[in-house]
């Protein structure tokens, strides 16, 4: 393997790594906080996934060009501010453009600031690698975290009111499990998808072992 | 008092910050495996709580009306900087409660029920009575939740379950059978 | 020695991330708050047109020494009183809210004071449950309770099919909670305004004689 494409797969692999491998809401089990309580339909989830993706993609991309520049003493004060910073933009963005999502998301566009896989990646991963590689990292966490709520947020949308993106899929026969879209249908989707994620995991294992070396 | 008593049962049950809005999860799943931890965790919480509404009453009264783009930083810092000298101070003036709650207390300082609980509070426009009476409900929610989970936890640990089931998946499923109980707290002080 | 370089540029290094982040929220502040204002208006102007059928102007009103009056400035407790395109008063628009289900519902109500009757309620915000209680902002059969409402000694809640008499409210089967809700939020609205409202239209009226 020669340089170019060695750094080109570096980037992939960076880039890949969060949207199964290494994804934050399945394997880290990180940042869902703030993020489960408007996962009740798949446009929340979605426009939560997406903000939260811009202040991840954003603060990284800040956080990596400075990390020669910031002391090690004032780090976590100065990620804090960075990410809240961008945070604040995005309230006042969704505020401003698109008022329906601002009113359904309410406070729970602040609390992007306080989900740990934004704080966690820049400490992890920004703060010690070039701007590309973050970019990508943070890219690729962003969309598995946006792709990982957004399936939460369809099938709760789905069983508990039979529609998606508001329009109906059943037709009136079909009688809505309305506790899906109630504070427990969250807890009970997330845990039922990590549990096919850990099975998933699991044939993956045994398979792999299964082959002669 | 009407009010005040229904902010409170509000935050303590019917809207639980825990098991009806999600917040503050990490520590739920990742800390609550003994009751006792869980118990202490729970007053940590109340009190950082308190001292959280404390400030976001002050600087939603005092200094956002200047200046209300900074709402959110302040908060943190704020809350967090705050956080950070009681914490000192406990140090100095009673190493017990110091050794009950200090190590708990850096991991809630940045957890999403502190912060939650300031931008609630000030949306909902409470003064400050009634910002320290949703802190008192909404710390004694988050407090119970945790205890019933560690007590949950703590009884089926020797049970036989399958390993795909342990550990997160687990935890989840029986953190949403206790949202739906905690959903019969609906409705009360309500209609007539 | 090196210590002091360290820690002036630590109080640098903060500063500095102070100051942008300021910079970058005024600016976006600055840039947003017109449209968030306008959106927020929009969203309270079309509520009144919907509660106040032919509304088409508005002015806020509030309490100052328990009088009504017109007030440029209003705060969270204002009344709206709707003008039709003749300039004739139409009703008033009256915010409420009370304890819901779960937490607390926010509706506005349309007064017509000469009539005494509520012509139209809109929730403005509710977390009732979905299928069940949030009826109360999407159920039609529901909302036609409150196209003509009378209302001059307060309204009742009754069961479904069994209203008899005008001023009464034909509940939500599997939401009475929410039902009864929203006719306590309208009786508390009418008792907390319809005197005030009554005195200033009374006094209208003599300015008018003289």
């Amino acid at each position: 393997m020669n340089a170019p494409t060695d750094q080109g797969n570096q980037l992939a692999i960076e880039f890949m790594k969060g949207l199964w491998k290494e994804n934050p809401i399945f394997v880290m089990v990180l940042g869902m906080c703030p993020a489960l309580a408007v996962s009740n339909t798949a446009i929340n989830s979605l426009a939560m996934g997406l903000a939260t993706l811009f202040v991840l993609f954003f603060s990284s991309l800040l956080v990596s060009a400075l990390r020669k520049v910031i002391p090690a003493q004032v780090r976590i004060t100065t990620f804090v501010v960075i990410i809240a910073t961008f945070v604040t933009l995005v309230d006042f963005l969704l505020a401003a453009f698109t008022p329906a999502i601002h009113k359904e998301l309410g406070a729970f566009i602040a609390l992007i600031v306080v989900n740990c896989i934004i704080l966690g990646r820049a400490e992890a991963f920004a703060a010690r690698n070039p701007v590309l590689l973050s970019v990508a990292d943070a890219l690729g966490m962003g969309l598995g975290f946006t792709l990982a709520l957004f399936g939460v947020g369809a099938i709760r949308e789905i069983l508990g009111s039979g529609s998606l993106f508001s329009i109906p899929l059943f037709g009136n026969s079909f009688e809505p499990w309305v506790v899906m879209v109630l504070p427990p249908g969250g807890f009970f989707t997330l845990g039922f998808m990590l549990l096919v994620f850990n099975w998933m995991q699991q044939r993956k294992k045994q398979t792999a072992s299964a082959k002669p070396v | 008092m009407d009010n005040l008593m229904w902010i409170f049962i509000s935050a303590l049950l019917v809207n639980n910050f825990i098991l009806a809005y999600f917040l503050g999860i990490c520590p739920f799943l990742g800390v609550t495996h003994k009751l006792e931890t869980a118990f202490r965790l729970g007053l940590a919480n109340v009190f950082v709580m308190l001292i959280t509404a404390l400030c976001a009453w002050l600087l939603n009264t005092y200094v956002l009306i200047y200046a209300p783009y900074l709402r959110l930083i302040s908060f943190i810092i704020v809350i967090a900087s705050t956080v950070q000298f009681v914490e000192m101070a406990i140090k100095k003036l009673s190493p017990e409660l110091f050794r009950a709650l200090g190590i708990y207390l850096p991991l809630i300082t940045t957890n999403c029920a502190i912060l939650g609980l300031a931008l609630f509070a000030t949306n909902k426009g409470y003064g400050l009575a009634e910002s320290l009476v949703y802190a008192l409900g909404a710390g004694g929610g988050v407090t119970l939740a945790l205890v019933l989970l560690a007590g949950i936890r703590e009884e089926t640990r020797i049970l036989d379950i399958p390993d795909v089931v342990k550990g997160t998946a687990f935890t989840l499923i029986v953190a949403g059978i206790l949202s739906m109980a905690f959903m019969g707290f609906a409705g009360m002080f309500s209609g007539n | 020695m090196a210590q002091d370089v360290k820690s002036s540029r630590l109080v640098f290094t903060l500063g500095m991330a102070g100051f942008i982040s300021g910079l970058v929220l005024v600016s976006a502040y600055l840039y947003t708050l017109p449209m968030i204002e306008a959106n927020k208006a929009q969203a309270l102007e079309r509520a009144i047109y919907q509660v106040l059928p032919g509304c088409n102007a508005f002015k806020p009103m509030g309490l100052s020494a328990g009088k009504l009056e017109v007030q440029e400035m209003h705060g969270s407790d204002a009344i709206f009183a709707g003008y039709d395109a003749k300039g004739q008063l139409i009703g008033f628009a009256i915010p409420a809210q009370v304890i819901g289900f779960q937490d607390v519902v926010a509706g506005i109500i349309g007064y017509d004071p000469v009539r005494k009757a509520i012509i139209g309620f809109e929730v403005l915000e509710s977390k009732e449950t979905p299928g069940l209680g949030d009826k109360i902002s999407k159920d039609a059969a529901f909302r036609n309770n409150f196209t003509e409402l009378e209302c001059a000694s307060g309204v009742v809640i009754v069961s479904k099919g069994k209203k008899s008499k005008p001023n009464e409210v034909e509940a939500i089967s599997g939401a009475t909670i929410s039902s009864k809700a929203v006719v306590k939020l309208l009786n508390q609205g009418l008792e907390q305004w319809q005197a005030p409202i009554d005195i200033y239209l009374n006094e209208q009226v003599k300015k008018q004689q003289e």
